[in-house]
């Protein structure tokens, strides 16, 4: 009997979130035809092609009558060829060349090509992901994908060259736990990444301690100098002291990758966290991400938790800094469409850089400097604002002497993670019940009031600051986060004096910016 | 494609038509249809078979091949071919006005493989 009713499982991407799909196949009588429905994009509805042609070359052709597949639930958009794999299981199930009662609990995603060989798709971490939370268990998924989804541990991973491979597998087993299992791809990742470390940075002991700070609370940073003193050099070994992922943090960043990279490439979990650097000419899409179709991950989603660095800040368009605020307070960016809203994770560190002025010669006593006082002004305050604001960190990184070559090198990575390591379970350990994990993410109330209120004696460099009218309250709670990771670093159980001061500094020091 | 011209290259196929458009009449008055007409001819084409099905009257069109290289007998019935039927049955209802209560366009697909008896594939109601 050909005529049937077959039902397998796919997964639709939105964003990062994905959705179980039913993929129905009824084949009916009728003149031959082969539709898909349930909301497929051209690539999607082009599935049919390349399923009929594909099973034809594996010697088990889709039955001439009426075959009508459905993408259940219809109103998710089914985007990309990820689907077609489903289709042609679901067909070949309903012809009743596939065991109805196999297939059914089975997840399947890849692209069909017309010779019948599977072929590796995007997305397969995030589907993967979700299929597992609604409960898969086993996923059949291309060669090419292997590695990435056996990064999810919950469910078993079967690797498919062509859909020959799959036919004869179902086959041949007589229950799911029968077919064969992939083996385990690739060992993991080694941490850290090789050839950057802290240790290569001459001198800029300031600079040093700023970054330090910053990976210790998440604070944002600053860097202002001129060119050629190290900023991206700086800004580039942040990752190498900060603490190494969690495997669910690694899983969120490779899950952003996994969109973006090209197909296969997400193999194993890397825990250094990411270091994304967009160009200033960037625009508003890439960075906070966007496009015409599906909406991908910018580069904020990219640095999820991880670096977001942006060199030559002030060159960057307006409107494109602003998409930036929105990630900075609430950890994740929301692009609304008419039919649909795509949330990506986005918690990222942010460090800026910026030249002192727009030759670039405005430090010391600026005799080299060509920029007319207009000029500077309009320079620096494009970074001005709401921005600037939530940056905590700012300092300036001055011209090296060459009376640093000669004194020893400064401290390797490994050291200073160490201590960016201890005083993050410090801050986790303080932190627990309010669930903020870092300093650069306590509400400035918290800071202000008992039990983490300083005495008067450690606050008073701050206060006068305020009183007279040089930091705003938003100012204030920023220089008490710092001093708590000064002092998070330090090994003390709240901050002194020093700290406070320390905090002060760090915010005062704007070479750059009103 | 149908359409018979004398001798020349052509010819066997016309016959392998005739023949197949016979196999289907046959098949279709097992089946209890009453065959009206063969090979109605208007201005929009031809109808290979007219028939009545209880009171609904049914324009057939045939497809005989001799193999499936190129597709099943009644794949070649496209898009297009579907709405030039429906065109064909639309006139011969307006011609005809006694003729039936409904209208159904049908394909029947003859496949003659040599040496193999042949085979009939009756799709009924096409394109609705």
């Amino acid at each position: 009997m050909t005529l049937g009713l077959g039902r397998t499982h796919a997964v639709a991407l939105t964003g990062l979130e994905g959705t179980l799909v039913d993929v129905e196949a009824h084949i009916g009588s009728g003149l031959p035809s082969f539709t898909v429905g349930g909301l497929p994009d051209t690539a999607c509805a082009q599935a049919p092609d390349r399923v009929r042609a594909a099973a034809a070359t594996v010697g088990v052709p889709v039955p001439p009558h009426r075959v009508t597949v459905n993408l259940s639930p219809a109103s998710v958009p089914k985007r990309g060829s990820a689907f077609d794999l489903g289709i042609a299981v679901a067909v070949l199930a309903a012809a009743g060349v596939l065991p109805r009662s196999l297939v059914e609990g089975v997840v399947h995603l890849g692209e069909l090509s017309l010779d019948g060989r599977l072929r590796g798709v995007r997305g397969v971490l995030p589907a993967v992901l979700a299929a597992a939370r609604r409960g898969a268990r086993h996923v059949v998924v291309p060669g090419e994908n292997v590695a990435e989804a056996q990064l999810v541990q919950e469910v078993t991973v079967h690797g498919a060259g062509s859909l020959a491979e799959v036919v004869q597998w179902y086959r041949a087993a007589a229950d799911v736990a029968a077919l064969p299992v992939a083996p385990r791809a690739g060992a993991p990742a080694p941490v850290g990444s090789p050839g950057l470390d802290l240790a290569d940075v001459v001198g800029q002991p300031e600079a040093r301690a700023a970054l330090e700070l910053a990976a210790t609370g998440a604070h944002h940073l600053l860097m202002t100098g001129p060119p050629g003193v190290g900023k991206t050099m700086l800004a580039e070994r942040l990752v190498t002291v900060l603490p190494p992922l969690s495997r669910q943090e690694a899983l969120e960043v490779h899950a952003v990758r996994s969109l973006v990279a090209p197909v296969g490439e997400v193999t194993a979990l890397e825990r250094t966290p990411p270091f994304v650097a967009p160009h200033h000419s960037t625009s508003a899409a890439a960075l906070a991400g966007g496009g015409s179709g599906a909406v991908l991950p910018g580069s904020v989603s990219r640095a999820h938790r991880g670096v977001l660095f942006l060199d030559e800040a002030p060159e960057f368009r307006s409107a494109v800094l602003q998409t930036l605020r929105q990630p900075l307070e609430s950890g994740e960016v929301v692009i609304a469409r008419a039919r649909q809203v795509v949330r990506y994770p986005a918690r990222f560190l942010l460090v800026l850089a910026a030249n002192p002025c727009p030759c670039g010669m405005g430090f010391g006593k600026g005799v080299e400097c060509t920029c007319q006082p207009r000029e500077i002004r309009a320079y620096t305050g494009r970074l001005a604002g709401p921005l600037l604001d939530r940056v905590d960190l700012r300092v300036h990184v001055p011209p090296v002497r060459r009376a640093a070559f000669g004194a020893e090198t400064g401290e390797p990575s490994a050291v200073v993670a160490q201590r960016v390591l201890a005083a993050r379970g410090a801050q986790a350990e303080r932190w627990a019940a309010g669930g903020w994990g870092v300093n650069g993410l306590v509400p400035g109330h918290v800071l202000r009031r008992a039990p983490y209120r300083l005495p008067p004696a450690v606050t008073l460099a701050v206060d006068r600051a305020l009183d007279a009218g040089r930091i705003t309250l938003r100012g204030y709670d920023r220089v008490l986060r710092v001093a708590w990771s000064s002092a998070d670093l330090a090994g003390r159980v709240a901050p002194t004096r020093e700290d406070v001061a320390a905090g002060l500094a760090l915010r005062r020091a704007e070479g750059v910016a009103a | 494609m149908t359409t018979p011209t004398g001798a020349g290259p052509a010819a066997p196929r016309a016959a392998l038509g005739r023949y197949g458009e016979e196999l289907a009449a046959r098949y279709l008055r097992e089946r209890g249809l009453e065959v009206l007409e063969r090979n109605w001819r208007c201005e929009h084409g031809e109808v290979d078979i007219v028939a009545r099905d209880g009171e609904c009257l049914v324009i057939c069109e045939v497809k005989t091949r001799r193999g499936t290289a190129f597709g099943e007998p009644v794949e070649a019935v496209t898009a297009a071919k579907a709405l030039r039927l429906r065109r064909l049955a639309a006139a011969y209802a307006r011609r005809h006005p006694q003729a039936g209560q409904g209208l159904r366009v049908d394909v029947v697909g003859v496949l003659c493989r040599p040496g193999e008896p042949a085979r009939v594939r009756h799709v009924a109601g096409v394109g609705s």
